[in-house]
């Protein structure tokens, strides 16, 4: 793993293409792949066990990437096969008049400086050889037309950025044509991916996915184990042991969140919120299960292909219909919900054994997903809170100054803004907003998104983080804020370390693990600490006693 | 084709809106206009320049006209066909021979959709059918 | 490609349109070929290649519904969902639509990064490409109008009354005499100015610059060639406009004629322009309509409410729930998870319920 620079070094970033660089041409600079900034290739194992081509060792750093004879054949004709099925990308690869204007709206531009990672030669690193294969301008005229061969540093090239895009969506905002270079990643990882081409950080958590139900693996005894020690946890801070049921048949609701949450810190406080929470609305009439068989939001096939995402994600109604449950609920998670929201329905709907999701708690009826049936937690949430059904001490969150990171899945690929701040408004007193262009639709990516969050590549996480970092750090020294909230699994394990590294001061939460400390339960005992084990504002002495 | 109601139905509004002036015309040929000359005007043969100068370039003549003799009181204007001087008037001079405004300025005016404005200040001729 | 090769190419080329027009009608007078072979041929490549284009676009379905969201959700009631930037149906997207075609709604957001060490990064105000990029479109669809009065006759009402619009500023400037006859139209100035920001910028921003190809800086030079000789000759070197539109009108009305007295500068400026409608069904200039077919704008955020369809479906190997119960059942009955088989296999299962689908 390469050394991680300082921040100071970091920051010293040029971002206009020098005169010299600009002579060569982004065409003919050739592809320099960097430790830091490379993720790991994907291993055979992970590929071998859900049947993806050409499993193999491999090292991007080396010359030799050991693909199949025939690779270039494979690829075009992907490519080919690829334009006949989306309309986006067939006119993506058309209508782009290089204005530039996505060109500084991109977090790896911004905090890395590398021309190819301004959306725009992103997408052309593809349009380029759309054009030499699929228009006659191309065919004749060549680089005149901004037409090139696809050749093997060209195929490198597009492995080594096409890895470099969390595919946000931030560029395709700006764009006045909605150019979304997340369409344009997505299908060009679908193409590496017909050769082999895969990163260690998006294949493994797929095989994990597709044999255990979740990214990381864990089994279901494990998973049960997990949530039974949450359950400790909670008795402890609350004296209250709830008891959430696992695989449940005849449920009338399944819950399914990303499995980040039941693994790593704080992600797992965000789990513990939603358990008191199930366990509070329990004598309201909340009949809730969770699963190990559809123990993942997330879906890395996403990061991989379509259909590799269509794979996974079949399980959540699968395991709905199993289990006979009438709607689903959905955890904090970014592209978990770019996927539930604009793909899921498609994929492996139409999901006719569910109803139209009502909350049995408040009776409103989620019209909003009446064919997916499927409602994210903050919707639900911010339902109860409206109608009065929740007792909240918003007090007990007087410690922290929270800011809210709006992932950029939920935010562009569906809008959901107002909800999770509606929630935070009500479970703490002090919340500053950063500035309006880093967040709601403009917002920034964590830049660990789209299975970038490896460790290989913390320089590349560093920068692609750097502008969020930098909203965080105004609203620090502005407001004091320590705190960052957000909905996002992802988040919760990419924004901890990018915080030690720009912002020391401000630490990451759940929505939900907020709500979890502000929540009242029946019968509690008198709470000296939060969810994380840490005194309660105005109780640090009494936990010295 | 996929959409294909809704994306038929643009082009065809599309092509439509830019096929405009095809519609519109009809396949109608539409000759420039005869200008008529007078009488005067045919006996005198040329005018006090050349008839292609007076073609393109009449509106030009007569704005620096206008200006030299409002605000310079320079009357006078040499042919440089000729060499014959002329009274700088429109009225007087022009329209001494070019009488038919209708037939001979506004029927290629209309066609060439310009509108002169020196009729709002100058009375035009009256012309007698 | 580097961009003095690319300006210095467009450039080129431009030149050599315009001296191709120039020695064919100056000095071989192939006025039939220049005056109405080209022109018929260049506007039948433009429809026919537009229309191939849109259909082409069309053959591809749109798999899933992507729309890039904008604002605030339709979700709670009491939630005020933003109808326009994330438009629940199709009213709110045809708001959309409209907004992003005719006002530029997405390029109207666009700030300038600004970055120092620090880091302090910050979004400053950029709305320069956002009005010269619309001063350059409003231009150039008035000229097109104003032009139509060399394709009509009679002139329709509304061509007059846009030319009185455009032509609001009688200049007369005393240095100037003559020059502003007939009146002085803003929106070719517009054009050319809004062209010559492009320009520049493309050329001034290391960005820009570092990503601009030939097929940018080319139709610039091109529209700006066009929007130069059509002001060379109301203004400066006059043509005889009767006779042009006795041209013009015999093209639209299928009976081609060349008049005589029509100088080479407007056999330029038909050239240029029939390159223009032959360049643009196989450039970027295609975003004319590929604007209305982008899926992240042109579709509603109802995908949870309104299942939408991928037509190329097809099914997919999945890991049932029974392949992974075979797997894990003895870990889950020790663990307490209820299980759809007892582990022992003589024992009786619960037939009813293995039956799991794909």
């Amino acid at each position: 793993m390469a050394d991680l620079p300082k921040p100071e070094e970091l920051v010293q970033i040029d971002h206009s293409p020098s005169l010299h660089k600009g002579l060569l041409g982004w065409m003919d600079t050739p592809v320099r792949i960097r430790e830091g900034i490379a993720l790991y290739a994907g291993k055979p194992q992970s590929l071998e066990y859900v049947g993806m081509p050409n499993p193999r060792e491999w090292n991007p750093l080396d010359e030799d990437w050991k693909l199949p004879e025939n690779w270039k054949e494979i690829i075009l004709d992907g490519l080919r096969e690829r334009l006949d099925r989306f309309r986006s990308l067939k006119v993506f690869m058309d209508i782009c008049v290089r204005c530039g204007a996505c060109a500084d709206k991109c977090h790896f531009f911004i905090g890395g400086g590398d021309p190819k990672n301004m959306p725009v030669l992103r997408a052309e690193l593809l349009r380029s050889v759309y054009r030499k294969e699929y228009t006659t301008a191309g065919k004749i005229m060549g680089k005149i037309a901004g037409a090139r061969e696809l050749t093997y540093d060209v195929l490198k090239e597009w492995w080594y950025y096409f890895f470099q895009c969390t595919e946000c969506r931030r560029c395709s905002l700006f764009c006045p044509y909605g150019i979304d270079t997340a369409e344009v990643t997505i299908i060009g990882r679908e193409l590496l991916n017909l050769i082999g081409l895969n990163v260690d950080w998006v294949a493994a958590p797929v095989a994990n996915c597709y044999r255990t139900g979740n990214h990381l693996g864990i089994q279901p005894h494990a998973y049960k184990d997990m949530i039974d020690f949450f359950c400790e946890d909670l008795e402890e801070v609350t004296g209250i042991r709830p008891n959430p049921s696992m695989n449940r048949k005849g449920a009338e609701i399944l819950f399914i969140t990303p499995s980040g949450d039941v693994f790593a810190d704080p992600g797992t406080y965000t789990a513990m919120g939603y358990i008191i929470l199930f366990h509070y609305l329990e004598s309201l009439g909340l009949d809730i299960t969770w699963s190990t068989y559809a123990s993942e939001g997330g879906n890395f096939g996403f990061f991989t292909s379509h259909e590799m995402a269509k794979r996974l994600n079949a399980k959540m109604y699968a395991e709905a219909e199993r289990l006979g449950v009438k709607w689903i609920l959905g955890g904090e998670c970014g592209h978990m919900w770019r996927v539930i929201h604009q793909y899921m329905d498609t994929f492996n709907g139409p999901a006719d054994h569910l109803e139209v999701p009502v909350s049995p708690i408040t009776g409103t009826r989620f019209e909003n997903a009446a064919s997916t049936k499927m409602v994210h937690i903050t919707e639900f949430t911010a339902d109860l809170i409206k109608n009065n059904k929740l007792k909240l001490d918003k007090s007990r969150n007087d410690n922290l100054v929270v800011t809210y990171h709006d992932s950029c899945n939920p935010a562009r690929g569906m809008g959901l803004l107002e909800e999770p701040r509606y929630v935070i408004k009500n479970v703490c007193n002090h919340f500053y907003e950063m500035p309006e262009n880093t967040i709601r639709e403009q917002t920034f990516c964590c830049g660990s998104g789209a299975g970038l969050n490896a460790g290989e590549d913390m320089e590349l996480r560093m920068r692609g983080g750097m502008p969020r970092a930098n909203a965080v750090r105004h609203v620090h020294e502005k407001h004091g804020v320590n705190m960052l909230a957000c909905v996002c699994a992802i988040d919760r394990a990419a924004l901890p370390p990018l915080m030690e590294y720009w912002v020391p001061e401000v630490d990451v939460t759940g929505v939900h693990e907020m709500v979890g400390n502000a929540l009242i339960l029946d019968g509690e005992q008198k709470r000296t600490t939060d969810l994380r084990g840490e005194p309660l504002p105005g109780m640090e002495e009494e936990e010295d006693v | 084709m996929y959409d294909g109601g809704k994306i038929i139905t643009g082009l065809v509004i599309g092509l439509a809106l830019l096929l405009f002036p095809f519609f519109y015309t009809a396949g109608k040929a539409a000759r420039a206009p005869e200008r008529e000359l007078t009488a005067k005007a045919k006996e005198a043969e040329k005018c006090i320049e050349a008839t292609a100068f007076m073609k393109t370039g009449h509106m030009k003549l007569l704005d620096e006209w206008r200006d030299e003799v409002v605000r310079d009181a320079d009357r006078y204007y040499t042919s440089n066909l000729t060499g014959e001087v002329h009274y700088k008037s429109i009225q007087v001079t022009c329209m001494e021979c070019h009488s038919n405004k209708t037939k001979f300025c506004d029927r290629c005016h209309t066609y060439a959709g310009v509108d002169p404005f020196c009729w709002d200040c100058h009375i035009a001729p009256k012309e007698s059918e | 490609m580097n961009f003095v090769v690319s300006i210095v190419f467009s450039g080129a080329v431009v030149t050599l349109l315009v001296l191709i027009p120039w020695v064919g009608v100056g000095a071989f007078d192939l006025r039939v070929l220049f005056g109405i072979v080209i022109p018929y041929a260049a506007v039948i490549t433009f429809f026919a290649g537009l229309v191939a284009k849109v259909i082409g676009w069309g053959r591809s379905p749109v798999p899933f519904r992507i729309p890039t969201t904008a604002g605030q959700q339709w979700s709670l009631p009491w939630i005020k969902a933003n109808r326009v930037d994330n438009p629940k149906g199709n009213g709110g997207v045809v708001l959309r639509m409209i907004f992003e075609v005719l006002l530029f709604r997405s390029l109207f957001r666009n700030t300038r990064m600004e970055f120092r060490n620090g880091p302090r990064i910050t979004y400053e105000f950029e709305k320069w490409l956002w009005l010269f990029g619309l001063l350059f479109h409003y231009a150039f669809l008035v000229i097109i109008i104003r032009h139509l009065r060399f394709f009509t006759e009679p002139i329709p009402f509304f061509v007059k009354l846009l030319e009185n619009l455009d032509g609001f500023m009688q200049i007369g400037i005393a240095p100037l005499t003559g020059y502003q006859l007939p009146g002085l139209f803003l929106s070719g100035m517009v054009l050319l100015a809004a062209v010559g920001f492009l320009f520049l910028r493309r050329l001034l921003s290391a960005q820009i610059r570092h990503i601009s190809l030939p097929g940018d800086y080319f139709p610039l030079f091109l529209i700006g060639a066009i929007g130069f000789t059509g002001i060379l000759m109301r203004y400066l070197l006059k043509v005889d406009i009767v006779a042009v539109k006795e041209l013009t009108m015999g093209l639209v009305s299928f009976h081609p004629t060349i008049p005589g007295g029509v100088g080479v500068l407007f056999y330029i400026h038909l050239f240029l322009v029939s390159v223009l409608f032959f360049y643009f069904p196989f450039s970027k200039l295609v975003h004319l309509g590929g604007v209305f077919l982008s899926p992240t704008r042109n579709l509603a955020n109802n995908s949870r409410a309104v299942r939408h369809v991928n037509p190329w479906s097809y099914p997919v190997k999945t890991h049932t729930y029974d392949e992974y119960e075979e797997e894990f059942r003895d870990k889950m009955v020790e663990a307490g998870l209820p299980v759809e088989k007892a582990p022992e296999p003589e024992e009786e299962a619960s037939e009813e319920e293995t039956g799991e689908k794909e």
